[in-house]
C-alpha cells in the first residue's frame, strides 16, 4: 500500500468547488465552516454558501431535512460560491438525493456507505439504491463506510472508555473532514485546536472528534479509493490584513464602526426573524461599546424604541427581513415626518408572506421604495458581498445622520450567511462621520430668539437634530404635517405641498454626495451593460468573465444606490444599445429603471431561493450579444 | 451621572439621575404657545391645567422632560406643554418612550394615550411595556370612547353602546384598564378623576416618585361623543358614596357618613360591608403580591355600585433601565471600552504582502 501512496498523483487546480451534505443533525455547517477556516488560513480567495432548512429539526433522513454547505476556493479572485461542486460529500442517501442534480458527471462524489440502510434509503424516497443501481455511474464514486470507521478510530483512541457509541459516531462529520483535508491538502492544526477548544468542558468529546479527523485524514492516505489529490495554491490577493466574514457579522461590525464614526452611541431595536437575527446575537454581545440592543415584543416595538432613542440622540438601528418591514411601515413613516435618522437593515428573504425563511431573493426592493402610505422617500443602499456589508452599514449610517432620514440597508440572505477572505480596513481608511446636535436657537421671533425644528441646512436640506437635555430647544415633533421651517401643526395646502417637496428633494439631493456609477469594461467597445444591485454582483462578475473569456464584450455596472440612483446613471444607460437587468425578483429594478430613465431594459430573472450562477448568466448575456 | 438636585419633595433613584432644575419653575413656564384645540369643555384641558400646575413640583429641568403621545384627542397633549415632545402614531408611544428612556437615563419621560390607544391598537405594547417595568409613566386618558374619529365604541365602552358604529349596539365586554395593568404585574396602578385637581396632582406626584412604570387611568369626560360618563363619580350629591378613595395604610372606608368599608368575601373577592365590620380591610398598595390589588380592581360602579380611585399597587423592584444600563456598566468595567479596529480583526486573520 505504501508505495502506492508515493506514486499518488497530485494534480494542481487553479479552483475547486467543494459541497457538504448531510442530514441537519450530522454537523454540515461546522463541518463546511471548519473547512472554510483553513482554506482561509492556507491563503486561497474563497466564497462560501450555507444551505440549510428552514425547520430547526426537519425530519430526519428526509431530503427536506438536508442541510449543506457549499465552498468555492481558489488561487485567483473568485466572486460565487460556484456553480457546481467538483466534489460531493453525501453524509446519507437523502442528502445524495437532494443533491446529486448538481453534481456534474465526473464530479467526485464521497458517500457514506454505512447510511445507505433499506429504511434510510425509503425516508430518501430510492426504491432501489443508487449506489448499485447505476445512478451514481457518471461520477467518481468513493464508498466510505464514514460511520463505521469513525465509530472503531475513537474506540481505538479512547480504548472504549471515553465516549459512548451514539456519541462516537457523532464525530463521523469530522472524519469527513479529515479526509476532505488529506484529498485538498489542508492543514489540519487549526481543526485540532479549534475542537480542543469547542469541547473544552468535555474533553473526551475532543479527543473524539480529534481522533475521528485525524482517522479520516490517515483513511485518505492509506485507502486506494482515491488516485489523485489536489493542491490549490494560495491566491495572489491585494496586499494587507484579512479575515474571514459572513455579511451579517460584518453588517454588525459596520453599525458597530457607525457608532464610532458618528459619536453616537448605537440603539438597536429589534425582533427576532432570520435570516436577521444574528445581527442581534452579535451587537447583543458588545456592551463595552456601548451598543444598546433591545428585544422588543414585535417588530413594530422594535422600531419604535430605535427611533425613540434617536429622537434622543442615539443612532437607531432596527434589523429585520421582508415581513417586519412590513409591520414596521407606519413607523418609516413617521421617522420620514420627524425628519430623524433611522437605519432600517432589511436582511431579504424567499417571499410572499413567511415564504422562505432560509432562502435568498432580492424580492423587498419596492417594498423598501414604495412600502408606506403617503409621499415618503427613503434613501436605499445595498451590499454587494459579504465583506461590503460593513461599508455599506457605514455608508448607511452616514446618509441617516447627514439627512436625518431614515434608510434601508437591503442585504439578502446569501450575503448574510455567505462568506469570503475580508481585507481589514484601517482606521484611517474610515470616513469621519461626527454629527453635531443644535444647541442654540436659529431663528428670531417677535419676542426674541427661537428655535424652528424644521429650519433646514440649505445644502443638504436636513433640519437640525436638537436633543432632549438642550436647553431652550424645547420642541414638540409628529407625524401630523408641519408648517416649513418653525414646525408647527400646518393644514395649509400650499405648506404641505411645499413639505412634501422638500423631503423628497433632500432625498433626491443625495445623489449628488454619492459616487458617480461606474462601469468595468475592459474592452471599452461593448454595447450590451449588465446591470445589477445587491449580492448579485458576485455571479454577474464572475458571468461577465466567461463572456469576456470567448473574446465577447460586455460592460457590467452594479448599483449600491437604489434611492436615490447615482446622477450618472441615466447617461449611462442611454449610452448602450442593450441594457440586462438580472435580479432574483421578477423585476423591481428594471421596473424602477424604465420608470425613472425610459430605458427599455431587459429582465433576467429568477427566484429559487439560491444565488445565480456564472454559467448561467453568461449564457444570458451571450444570448443578448448575439442577438 | 449622578446629580444633586434640591426637588422638593419628589425624588426615586431614577428620577435622582435627571439634572435639576436651576431654579423653581412655575406653571406659565410648562405652557407652549400652541393654541389648545381641543372640543370646549373636554375633560382634557382640566387634564392639562393639573400636569401643567404639577410639573414645576417635580423639579427637574424642563429641557429634560419628555412627552410621548399616540393618535387621539387626548394624544394632542405634548403639543400643549412647553417640554421636548413627540406626537406619534397610533398606539405606538409606549415604544418609542421605551427606546428613549433607556437610552437617555438623564430624561424623565412620559406617555399620554387614550383607551382606544393604549389599548386597541397598541394593547400588545403597553402590555410589555408594563412588565419590562421600564422608567416611563403612563397617563392614560379614558373618556370611554373613539373621540378623535367622531365617536365609535371603544376597548373600555359598556356592552350594548349605542355608537355611530354599533346603531344596535356594541358587543364586546370592555376591559378594566387597572384590572389588565396589575394582571400584567405592573409596579405602579393609579386611577384617578379629570376634575379633581388635588386627586390627580396626588396620584401624578406619587407616580413621578416611583421608580419604573407607572400607569395611570385618568377618567376624561368627552363632552361631545359620551358626555356624563363618569358623572356619578364627579356629581356632589353621588359622589362620596360612589367613590372610594384609596390610602395606603387606611381602612378601605367610603360613603357620605364614611359607613362603608370593603372586606374580603369568602370566595377571595371583595365585597361591600358596613363600615364597622371587623373583616375590613387595610389598604395595602405596596403589597409584593398583587393578588389584593387585583381584588380590589374588580369593584366596579356597574358591580358594587362604588369605584376605587387612587393607587391599587406600587412596589418597588428593579427597572428595566436600570439593568440594561448596568450591563453596559458592568461590561466596561470588566473588559475596558471596546476598540473597534481590535474588534474587526478578531478571530484569525492573515496576512498578504
Ligand atoms: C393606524 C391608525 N389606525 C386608525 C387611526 C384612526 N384613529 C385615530 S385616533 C383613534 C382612536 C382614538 O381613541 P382614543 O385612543 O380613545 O383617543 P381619544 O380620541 O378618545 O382621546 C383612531 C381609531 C389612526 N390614526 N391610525
Ligand atoms: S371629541 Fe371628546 S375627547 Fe375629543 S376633544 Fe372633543 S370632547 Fe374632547
Ligand atoms: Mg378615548
Amino acid at each position: 500500500m505504501s508505495e502506492q501512496v508515493r506514486e499518488r498523483e497530485t494534480r494542481r487546480l487553479d479552483r475547486v468547488v467543494v459541497r457538504f451534505a448531510g442530514d441537519s443533525g450530522d454537523g454540515m455547517q461546522l463541518t463546511g465552516e471548519q473547512f472554510t477556516s483553513e482554506t482561509a488560513t492556507f491563503g486561497n480567495d474563497l466564497s462560501t454558501l450555507p444551505d440549510f432548512p428552514a425547520e430547526i429539526r426537519a425530519p430526519a433522513g428526509t431530503p427536506a431535512g438536508v442541510s449543506g454547505f457549499q465552498l468555492h476556493f481558489s488561487d485567483h479572485d473568485i466572486l460565487t460560491p460556484g456553480d457546481a461542486p467538483d466534489v460531493l460529500v453525501a453524509m446519507n442517501p437523502a442528502a445524495l438525493k437532494a443533491n446529486l442534480k448538481d453534481l456534474p458527471p465526473g464530479a467526485n462524489l464521497i458517500v457514506n456507505t454505512d447510511s445507505f440502510t433499506s429504511g434510510n434509503l425509503k425516508k430518501a424516497g430510492y426504491a432501489t439504491d443508487p449506489l448499485t443501481d447505476g445512478t451514481v455511474d457518471p461520477f467518481v464514486v468513493h464508498r466510505v463506510p464514514l460511520t463505521s470507521m469513525t465509530i472503531n478510530a475513537v474506540h481505538a483512541t479512547d480504548g472504549g472508555g471515553g465516549v459512548n457509541k451514539k456519541e462516537a459516531e457523532r464525530a463521523k462529520n469530522m472524519f469527513a473532514l479529515g479526509l476532505m483535508c488529506w484529498l485538498y491538502h489542508r492543514p489540519t492544526e487549526g481543526t485540532v485546536s479549534f475542537l480542543e477548544k469547542k469541547f473544552g468542558k468535555r474533553p473526551e468529546i475532543a479527543a473524539a472528534n480529534i481522533a475521528a479527523f485525524r482517522a479520516g485524514f490517515n483513511y485518505g492516505e492509506t485507502t486506494e479509493s482515491f488516485t489523485v489529490t489536489y493542491e490549490v495554491a494560495p491566491a495572489r490577493m491585494k496586499s494587507g490584513t484579512y479575515r474571514r466574514i459572513s455579511g451579517n457579522l460584518a453588517l454588525s461590525y459596520g453599525l458597530i464602526a457607525a457608532g464610532e464614526l458618528t459619536g453616537l452611541q448605537v440603539y438597536l431595536g429589534s425582533y427576532p426573524i432570520t435570516p436577521a437575527s444574528d445581527i442581534l446575537h452579535e451587537l447583543s454581545k458588545h456592551k463595552r461599546f456601548g451598543v444598546r440592543t433591545f428585544q422588543a415584543e414585535d417588530e413594530i416595538a422594535g422600531i419604535g424604541a430605535a427611533l425613540g432613542a434617536s429622537f434622543g440622540g442615539s443612532l437607531g438601528v432596527t434589523t429585520t427581513s421582508g415581513p417586519g418591514v412590513a409591520l414596521k411601515s407606519e413607523t418609516i413613516g413617521l421617522a420620514v415626518s420627524l425628519e430623524l435618522p433611522l437605519v432600517i437593515v432589511d436582511i431579504q428573504r424567499g417571499g410572499p408572506s413567511t415564504g422562505l425563511p432560509t432562502k435568498t431573493e432580492q424580492s423587498d426592493l419596492l417594498q423598501a421604495m414604495f412600502g408606506r402610505n403617503g409621499e415618503a422617500p427613503v434613501p436605499i443602499v445595498a451590499p454587494r458581498s459579504p465583506g461590503d456589508c460593513f461599508n455599506a452599514a457605514v455608508e448607511a449610517a452616514r446618509l441617516a445622520t447627514k439627512y436625518r432620514t431614515p434608510v434601508f440597508l437591503l442585504s439578502d440572505g446569501y450575503l448574510a450567511n455567505g462568506s469570503e477572505p475580508w481585507l481589514l480596513p484601517t482606521r484611517e481608511e474610515l470616513p469621519d462621520l461626527t454629527v453635531s446636535f443644535a444647541t442654540e436657537p436659529n431663528h428670531t421671533g417677535t419676542k426674541g430668539p427661537e428655535f424652528w425644528p424644521y429650519l433646514r441646512d440649505p445644502e443638504t436640506l436636513a433640519r437640525p437634530w436638537a436633543i432632549p437635555g438642550t436647553a431652550g430647544l424645547e420642541h414638540r415633533i409628529g407625524g401630523i404635517e408641519k408648517s416649513d421651517g418653525q414646525g408647527n401643526i400646518s393644514y395649509d395646502p400650499a405648506n404641505h405641498d411645499r413639505m412634501v417637496r422638500l423631503r423628497a428633494a433632500k432625498v433626491a439631493g443625495i445623489a449628488g454626495d454619492i459616487p458617480s456609477l461606474e462601469i468595468e469594461d475592459p474592452s471599452g467597445e461593448a454595447r450590451v451593460l449588465v446591470l445589477g444591485w445587491g449580492s448579485t454582483y458576485g455571479p454577474i462578475a464572475a458571468g461577465c468573465r466567461r463572456v469576456r473569456a470567448k473574446g465577447l464584450k460586455v460592460a457590467q455596472a452594479h448599483l449600491r444606490h437604489l434611492n436615490p440612483f447615482p446622477a450618472n446613471t441615466g447617461e449611462i444607460l442611454r449610452s448602450y444599445d442593450k441594457v440586462v437587468i438580472p435580479e432574483m425578483n421578477l423585476g423591481q429594478l428594471r421596473m424602477l429603471i424604465r420608470a425613472e430613465y425610459l430605458v427599455d431594459a431587459i429582465g433576467y430573472n429568477q427566484v429559487r431561493g439560491l444565488p445565480f450562477k456564472a454559467a448561467e448568466l453568461a449564457g444570458v448575456l451571450e444570448d443578448v450579444i448575439n442577438q | 451621572m449622578t446629580v444633586t438636585t434640591n426637588r422638593s419633595g419628589i425624588s426615586n433613584r431614577l428620577l435622582d439621575l435627571v439634572p435639576a432644575a436651576p431654579s423653581q419653575q412655575n406653571r406659565k413656564e410648562f405652557t407652549s404657545d400652541q393654541e389648545v384645540r381641543w372640543c370646549p369643555g373636554c375633560g382634557d384641558y382640566a387634564i392639562l391645567a393639573t400636569v401643567q400646575g404639577f410639573l414645576p413640583e417635580l423639579g427637574v429641568a424642563r429641557e429634560n422632560i419628555v412627552f410621548v403621545s399616540g393618535i387621539g384627542c387626548s394624544s394632542r397633549f405634548p403639543y400643549y406643554l412647553q417640554t421636548y415632545g413627540m406626537h406619534s402614531i397610533h398606539g405606538r408611544a409606549p415604544t418609542i418612550a421605551t427606546g428613549l428612556a433607556t437610552s437617555r437615563p438623564d430624561l424623565s419621560v412620559w406617555v399620554v394615550t387614550g383607551d382606544g390607544d393604549a389599548l386597541s391598537i397598541g394593547g400588545n405594547h403597553l402590555l410589555h411595556a408594563l412588565r419590562r417595568n421600564v422608567n416611563v409613566k403612563i397617563l392614560m386618558f379614558n373618556n370611554r370612547i373613539y373621540g378623535l374619529t367622531k365617536g365609535q365604541y371603544s376597548p373600555t365602552s359598556e356592552v350594548g353602546k349605542i355608537t355611530k358604529s354599533t346603531p344596535f349596539g356594541s358587543l364586546d365586554r370592555p376591559y378594566n384598564p387597572v384590572s389588565l395593568a396589575i394582571g400584567a404585574e405592573a409596579t405602579f396602578v393609579g386611577r384617578s378623576i379629570d376634575s379633581d385637581r388635588a386627586h390627580l396632582t396626588s396620584v401624578l406626584r406619587a407616580a413621578a416618585e416611583h421608580p419604573g412604570t407607572a400607569f395611570v387611568e385618568i377618567f376624561q369626560n368627552c363632552n361631545i361623543f359620551n358626555d356624563g360618563a363618569f358623572e356619578p363619580l364627579k356629581d356632589r350629591s353621588t359622589k362620596d358614596d360612589a367613590t372610594l378613595r384609596l390610602a395606603h395604610g387606611e381602612p378601605l372606608v367610603f360613603g357620605a357618613e364614611g359607613d362603608k368599608g370593603v372586606r374580603r368575601a369568602p370566595d377571595g373577592s371583595l365585597e361591600v360591608v358596613s363600615a364597622d365590620d371587623p373583616g375590613v380591610l387595610v389598604h395595602d398598595a405596596a403589597a409584593t403580591d398583587p393578588s389584593q390589588a387585583f381584588a380590589l380592581s374588580r369593584i366596579t360602579g356597574d358591580t358594587h355600585g362604588v369605584t376605587p380611585i387612587g393607587i391599587f399597587r406600587n412596589v418597588d423592584v428593579p427597572t428595566y433601565d436600570e439593568a440594561f444600563n448596568k450591563q453596559i456598566s458592568d461590561a466596561r468595567a470588566r473588559q475596558g471600552e471596546g476598540d473597534l479596529m481590535s474588534l474587526i480583526s478578531g478571530g484569525e486573520t492573515w496576512t498578504i504582502d
